[in-house]
């Protein structure tokens, strides 16, 4: 058992009596009562995890708590600057009502902004070939590549 | 006001859950019993006392209701009441969601048409999940495409008889006649000098105003519709794109523990030891016990809880866990044995199920008689989200969060399983990651119970992915020896099906989803037709997939009749529509209502849509495809483009479709989107097997889905009748699996007879 320190969304946390093997996932959700990123597969198969570590999106499943100490974590939670003020991506999600059960998509929206911050104005295939690592089980990939374009032209890149 | 147009009755069709269909029934031989409109009253003027709101306006329906204060009638003081509108002093309405969210849109929907007929802005409005609540509520499940179906017109009364009483209070207060007032946008306007009354300064008179009879409301016109069949958002987005807790996994409780639950990897296999010392000694782990269970389909297996302070522990714990398994009454079934079975079983005849005309002297009359062989898998649901349940025992009373599509199918099992009264079961709803199908049987609920029940805290169960392919209720697979025979003309005059069965060793009837009817083949005009089944029981568990038996044999019938058209040189798009014959209303003739003028229209709308049998570059096809399922008529036209190493590009799928109205464009695109890429999905690689009793695939890596490079382009093209709306949830997928499938033929002369298509050597890219 280890006592861990990270930066999760601009604020330093410090996590006490943690398996240092622990998946990133589990300690943002058990440990910090972050439950916004999501538990799919566990093996990094789906995406549903995705956060960004340092601003490049990750799964957090496949992600021990230790390999990531005192560095930068942004989860879902993160994404708007605060509740009035949503990310692009956040906003293109909702004006094309992107999700149907909505669970991969806090995965989704973490990949697809990373995808933006290294390429504003991405075309479809670089849409595809960025997403092709998240699952959406209920099959929202239209509206998904949709409201990133959509995103992108909103200054999504920020 | 124009009245809706019914082709249907609103009991169950084979496609509905058989648990559901006592209980429809039950409501439904309830239905013309008249609601004691003051019994109602006296329990909506109390309900209002205890809300305290002061404004608060809550409302009996009729419909369901009238059967519920029947049901309930000589209960007295049952609450009577199943549907909550609120008008809150600044003019907010909050408007109550009875059915499960699980991704259909539901939460939306439903709450949009009371809103259509009480007249408010969308924008005033705000949307609560329900208590799961029979006595009020009626029904509450997310299935068979059934909650547009049977709450259209509950929720029409609903919104109706709120906009009534408020339009009533106003005549009382202007003193006019109410044919004076009309309700606009949350106001009643008087219409004789324009004075306007806001519906939160009316709210307290109307609350006096006597409940108006169901049969003397006045619906809207639906040309007068100000929001249903507009593109209206989720009622959940903001906070499912800010990441807040919504659903079931996501539930946290005070002291909360987590638990996980292994069981056998041959189905029913029990517990005989496990080194649970050991398991007990890991870090974080606080308890370690075997659950003997009851064995009973959807209901307790056997197997070992780990209770640990983290779900990482727990699932930590299960690594160190050593079981030894008695297999004794376990399956030990494989798929391979069932395969080459059933090649050798359906060549051989068996008893007719069904016969009509004669299938005989149809072969022996023939011009041409061709046979066919199709084979389709098993299939797991797979929701994103695994299955999980947060369950607490406290002061006698089991609590459980849910994220189930049968809230009401719980408290039964549990209560019995537990010895606990009925009534200490206590569910809330919580949204589903995914249904499909896999919720409405509540196993990992009944699981996460008996956890429960045996620890001083609350604990959240969480299966994960491995726990969660191994320990689905499958789609059944199957299997088709199919003979069609033609005349000179190149007229389809017999079709034949010896099909094997599964059958459920519990109770001897066909596994869910696994019976097959000639009204399944949906090709009314086929004079001669026999069904011939061989039964083979099945301890494999199997459950309702998304459009239970159409999602299988409509691929198998759609290509044969395919197959026929070829082999009678004549054009699909013809033969089909000879199929359905004159326009007309079937009813039960064809074990199911089967309007061919709503399959007609389809079909011909999606052949002029997708511009039908123009030419095609080599390499490429177009397929087409028609099923009618859920009450709902869906024509497709896939386009695929296959290279030289049998690599498929599904480039184009295009739908018309046929559900009376769309209620909310919006969620009812993204169902028909959503099931033609879980068709594509099936077809590409999606392949359930099992050997010795237990599923080998175990992840993602095994059992593909389809991923957004291989996403077509989707159009969709809606047929707008009037017809009452039905659902969407289901039709739109089981046209779609042979709309591709035939488009491949059409571009490679290569017929699809074994799902998925890599079995054949092909690919989805």
């Amino acid at each position: 058992m280890a006592t861990i320190q990270i930066r999760v969304n601009g604020t330093n946390r410090q996590i006490d009596d943690i398996d240092p093997t622990t998946p990133l996932l589990w300690a943002l959700r058990d440990h910090l009562g972050m439950v916004g990123t999501k538990f799919g597969c566990g093996k990094g198969l789906c995406g549903a995890c995705t956060v960004h570590l340092n601003g490049t999106a990750i799964r957090s499943c496949s992600t021990p708590v230790s390999a990531i100490e005192g560095q930068m974590i942004t989860t879902i939670e993160g994404l708007a600057k605060d509740t009035e003020n949503l990310h692009p991506i956040q906003e293109a999600w909702m004006e094309h009502d992107v999700p149907q059960c909505g669970y991969c998509q806090a995965g989704q929206m973490m990949n697809a902004s990373a995808l933006l911050a290294v390429n504003p104005k991405p075309s479809d295939q670089d849409i595809d070939n960025a997403m092709a690592g998240n699952i959406c089980r209920c099959g929202t990939y239209k509206r998904i590549r949709k409201a990133i374009h959509t995103a992108a032209e909103n200054g999504g890149a920020r | 006001m124009k009245k809706d147009l019914y082709d249907y009755e609103l009991i169950p069709d084979v496609d509905m859950p058989a648990e559901f269909v006592q209980r429809i029934k039950d409501y439904d031989d309830l239905e013309d019993t008249t609601l004691d409109t003051n019994m109602a009253r006296r329990q909506f003027l109390k309900l209002s006392g205890i809300a305290g709101g002061g404004l608060v306006l809550a409302f009996a329906m009729g419909g369901a209701p009238r059967a519920e204060a029947a049901h309930h009638g000589n209960k007295k003081g049952a609450a009577a009441l199943n549907a909550y509108v609120q008008i809150k002093p600044d003019g907010k309405v909050v408007i109550a969601a009875k059915n499960p969210e699980v991704g259909q849109g539901v939460k939306t929907f439903l709450p949009m048409i009371i809103a259509e007929e009480l007249e408010v802005p969308w924008e005033s409005v705000s949307v609560i999940q329900s208590d799961i609540d029979e006595k009020r509520y009626g029904r509450q499940s997310a299935g068979g495409s059934q909650s547009t179906p049977r709450n259209w017109t509950p929720m029409r009364e609903a919104g109706a008889t709120a906009r009534t009483m408020l339009v009533n209070a106003a005549a009382e207060k202007w003193g006019v006649s109410a044919s004076k007032c009309k309700a606009e946008q949350g106001q009643v306007i008087n219409t004789s000098n324009g004075k306007k009354l806001s519906y939160a300064e009316l709210a307290d008179a109307a609350a006096e105003q006597a409940i108006p009879d169901a049969k003397i409301l006045s619906f809207k016109d639906r040309k007068d519709f100000k929001l249903l069949g507009k593109f209206i958002g989720g009622v959940d987005n903001h906070a499912l794109v800010t990441g807040q807790p919504l659903f079931g996994i996501d539930t946290q409780l005070p002291g909360m523990l987590h638990a996980v639950y292994v069981k056998c990897p041959a189905f029913y296999g029990k517990v005989k030891r496990a080194n649970l010392d050991e398991v007990k000694n890991l870090p974080g782990v606080i308890d370690a016990f075997i659950i003997e269970g009851n064995s009973v389909d959807g209901e307790l297996s056997p197997g070992v809880a780990i209770v640990a302070k983290t779900t990482y522990q727990a699932f930590l714990a299960e690594k160190a866990l050593q079981v030894s398994w008695d297999k004794s009454d376990a399956s030990n079934e494989s798929w391979g044995d069932f395969k080459e079975m059933a090649k050798d079983l359906t060549s051989k005849s068996a008893p007719a199920t069904e016969e009509s005309g004669d299938m005989a002297k149809a072969i022996s009359q023939a011009d041409k008689v061709v046979d066919s062989f199709y084979t389709y898998p098993f299939l797991s649901h797979s929701n994103l989200e695994p299955q999980n349940c947060a369950a607490w025992f406290r002061n006698g009373k089991m609590e459980i969060y849910a994220p189930t599509q049968t809230p009401q199918g719980i408290a039964g099992p549990v209560s019995k399983i537990l010895g606990l009264k009925q009534e200490d079961v206590v569910i809330t709803q919580v949204r589903g990651g995914g249904g499909f199908g896999r919720r409405l049987i509540n196993d990992w609920v009944t699981e996460a119970a008996a956890i429960a029940h045996k620890v001083d805290a609350p604990v959240k169960l969480t299966w994960n992915r491995e726990a969660d392919m191994a320990h689905d209720f499958y789609r059944v697979g199957g299997f088709h020896n199919l003979k069609g025979t033609l005349d000179k003309k190149g007229k389809l005059t017999g079709l034949q099906d010896r099909t094997l069965v599964f059958t459920n060793k519990s109770n001897g009837r066909p596994v869910r989803g696994g019976g097959i009817r000639g009204g399944n083949i949906q090709a009314p005009e086929i004079p001669n037709v026999r069904i011939e089944a061989h039964e083979i029981p099945l301890t494999i568990p199997c459950g309702w997939w998304r459009a239970p038996t159409s999602c299988s044999v409509a691929w198998v019938f759609q290509s044969f009749i395919h197959e026929m058209a070829e082999a009678a040189g004549r054009d699909h798009l013809e033969f089909l529509i000879e199929q359905f014959g004159e326009p007309r209303h079937l009813g039960k003739q064809t074990a199911r209502d089967f309007n061919t003028e709503r399959a007609i229209n389809v079909t011909k709308d999606v052949a002029e849509k997708a511009n039908w049998g123009r030419k095609m570059k080599k390499g490429q096809g177009q397929g087409l495809s028609f099923y009618n399922s859920h009450l709902g008529y869906f024509a497709e036209v896939a386009e695929v483009t296959v290279d030289s190493s049998n690599r498929v590009k599904v480039d184009h799928v295009v739908a018309s479709c046929d559900v009376g109205m769309l209620l909310n464009k919006s969620g009812g695109e993204n169902q028909v989107e959503g099931s033609i890429i879980d068709a594509i999905s099936t077809v590409a690689g999606q392949e359930i097997t099992f050997e010795e009793g237990a599923v080998r695939e175990s992840n993602f890596d095994e059992y593909p889905l389809l991923r957004m490079p291989s996403q077509p382009k989707i159009d969709i093209h809606w047929l707008t009748t009037d017809y009452a709306p039905t659902g969407l949830g289901e039709p739109a997928f089981p046209p779609a699996v042979a709309a591709v499938t035939n488009a491949i033929y059409n571009a490679t002369g290569k017929r699809i007879h074994t799902m998925p298509i890599s079995k054949e050597g092909f690919e989805i890219v």
